[in-house]
């Protein structure tokens, strides 16, 4: 059997088969959400709020929650994410049972499903952290923190990402050549010195790709604020930490499966798909080129 | 000499705090993870400390008056006896008590009268799909990856890496929508099924997110077989197709069951798809065309609307448990297999 051709062509045949669904099933996807929704797109609908119970208007305030979301988590997560990585690659010892401890931890938080970080952002920040601040600062009647909000959304969200940081962040920091290190202590310089001033510019690409990645995975996972701050409709804006907000993933959700009437907003449906996937597209497309230029440099 | 003393000196306090602070920072990370552990666990407790005393109260005082409404009926005396343990069964759900036997019924009911958690339904379900999505990525994942490594020419490899990137960066959502509008009504006119909405279907969109996983772990463990093992097998006379069948993919064995491993986690954590595309039906069937509701879409889709503190909320949070224990779980045994394994066969120990 093992000099049978047919199973040669079957292995060959067979392997390439599988390799051209995967194109066929990505193609299928991305032209049936851009055919159905490029006609609705247009400046009005991102620009203008939702009009009539959601049934016609744009998709403005659930963008602008996207948003907030992302810069807030991206300002916790991505300088926690950075520091551990250089905790990682340039303090730790490979063999300190510590930084072993982390490298698992960190592993082990990207393989937590998104739910239950929901479910913690549920049961640590809103119930614990916000209820211990309102009974430290409220007035005992009015919840302020102890409720779902911007702030607990996107600090749960920041914790799901670091390890898309960490990563990212670790590897540009592999890629600085160890004469670089070596030069900068020969020359006196101490270890936080070269890390500062030698280490950090010369991954500052990694940096930007890790930020771009977590903020990708960020806009685009639902799970997490189902419970911890996203809202179902809001006539305004979220002006503080404390507020709730609207969201592309969501409004998505909501609109496909809580809408009386789907077929009545199918056209916007597929549409603020498109958005959130050209969001998502367009940062990781990011991510790739920023990742390109730094192995092309760490190459060379 | 006093200034570059003090330089030396203050130079040494800033040295050490940055490195503490440093790992203190890094200590975060592991610090979530234990919080997490922590505050999910903590809030799935109520249910086992408090209500087994008071179910048991509850129970018998039910007892008598069960007795007492039997004996009006005419039923057999075996009858009363199913009845009774019934009824008292029932008592329970509607002092919204999560006993152990309530948890290990199979009615999923929180918000009827009579409250049932029984979580059955809901494991089958979350395994029902899960299984056929791996069944369905897992072959597709490991051929694209053998193809990608050994035959392909370089310019369907130049297709199908960023494909896979793509796909990998779909959020879940948007493969959710297009289960829901696109895939159900495909597979029900395809099949006939008496649902648009099934197991079936959420589990060919949960494979979607499943292939990029298998596929990039697979390829990942594809390409560490040394370069002498391939080598020395086509110096032997082997063909491309031979080393990859039964070289290659031998020696990445252990790295290729790790990606089928994490893939199984990711589907069976994987929250949006599910709920958008199976249905949510809490049925006790092992028919893959009815409607299923899994643990992560049960979750997602009551947690909102739950009152904070009842026993609902912390049976939810107990399942949110579940999950994070077999994903956990998974994970550990995933990376075992990818470093150890792995390792030790590559310098044949």
């Amino acid at each position: 059997m093992r000099n049978a051709p047919w199973l040669g062509t079957l292995t060959v045949v067979g392997s390439g088969a599988a390799a051209l669904t995967i194109i066929l099933l990505v193609v299928v996807v991305m032209a049936n959400i851009l055919i159905g929704g490029w006609d609705t797109l247009s400046w009005e609908f991102l620009s203008a709020a939702p009009t009539e119970g959601m049934t016609a208007g744009g998709v403005f305030p659930a963008i602008v929650g996207t948003f907030l979301r992302v810069i807030l988590m991206s300002i916790v997560g991505v300088p926690i994410g950075a520091i551990t990585a250089i905790y990682l690659s340039e303090y730790a010892s490979q063999r300190s049972i510590f930084a072993r401890f982390i490298r698992f931890a960190v592993n082990t938080l990207a393989g937590v499903p998104a739910i239950v970080f929901g479910l913690f952002g549920l049961g640590f920040f809103i119930q614990f952290v916000g209820g211990g601040m309102d009974r430290a600062f409220g007035d005992g009647v009015e919840l302020r923190w102890a409720q779902p909000n911007l702030l607990w959304a996107s600090l749960t969200m920041a914790l799901m990402t670091l390890p898309v940081v960490i990563v990212s962040v670790e590897e540009a920091m592999r890629n600085v050549p160890r004469e670089l290190r070596e030069a900068s202590l020969a020359l006196g310089a101490s270890r936080w010195q070269t890390v500062y001033k030698v280490v950090l510019p010369n991954s500052i690409t990694g940096l930007l790709t890790g930020g771009v990645l977590a903020v990708s995975r960020g806009a685009g996972e639902v799970a997490p604020i189902l419970f911890t701050g996203a809202a179902y409709f809001l006539p305004h804006l979220p002006n503080s930490l404390s507020d709730q907000f609207m969201e592309l993933g969501y409004h998505i959700y909501v609109m496909s499966t809580q809408s009386p009437d789907v077929e009545a907003t199918m056209g916007i449906q597929y549409a603020t798909t498109l958005v959130l996937l050209l969001l998502t597209f367009s940062l990781n497309f990011a991510a790739v080129y920023l990742r390109y230029r730094m192995r092309k440099r760490a190459i060379a | 000499m006093r200034s570059s003393d003090l330089y030396t000196r203050k130079f040494h306090v800033s040295e050490f705090l940055a490195e503490k602070l440093i790992a203190a920072t890094a200590f975060l990370s592991f610090a979530v993870i234990i919080l997490i552990f922590v505050f999910v666990f903590r809030e799935a407790l109520p249910i086992f400390s408090s209500s087994e005393p008071a179910t048991h109260d509850e129970a018998v005082q039910e007892e008598v008056e069960t007795y007492g409404e039997e004996a009006l009926g005419e039923a057999s005396q075996l009858r009363a006896a199913e009845e009774k343990e019934r009824r008292a069964g029932s008592i329970e759900h509607v002092e919204g008590n999560a006993s152990l036997r309530n948890l290990l019924s199979t009615d999923w009911q929180p918000v009827s009268g009579e409250p049932k958690f029984g979580l059955l339904p809901l494991i089958v379900g979350s395994l029902k799909v899960s299984l056929i999505a791996i069944l369905l990525a897992a072959p597709l994942a490991i051929l694209a990856a053998l193809y990608t490594s050994t035959f392909a020419p370089k310019r369907v490899k130049e297709i199908l890496k960023p494909a896979i990137e793509i796909l990998a960066g779909f959020p879940s959502v948007v493969i959710g929508f297009f289960a829901l509008i696109v895939l159900a009504t495909f597979v029900q006119d395809l099949f006939g099924t008496m649902y648009r909405l099934n197991a079936f279907v959420g589990g060919v969109a949960l494979s979607l997110a499943v292939i990029p996983i298998v596929y990039t772990i697979a390829e990942d463990a594809i390409a560490a077989v040394p370069k002498s093992m391939t080598e020395a097998s086509l110096a032997l006379g082997a063909t491309s197709w031979q080393t990859a069948l039964f070289v290659t993919l031998p020696a990445a064995t252990p790295g290729i069951f790790a990606a089928v491993l994490l893939g199984v986690g990711r589907a069976f954590g994987e929250t949006m798809i599910v709920l958008m595309a199976t249905g949510n039906a809490a049925l006790m069937t092992f028919n893959v065309t009815d409607p299923v509701r899994t643990m992560s879409a049960t979750i997602g889709a009551e947690m909102a609307e739950v009152v904070f503190g009842d026993t609902h909320y912390n049976v939810l949070f107990l399942i949110g448990s579940i999950l994070f224990i077999f994903t956990f779980t998974l994970n550990a045994v995933a990376e075992f297999y990818i470093r150890r394994r792995l390792l030790r066969k590559f310098r044949g120990g």
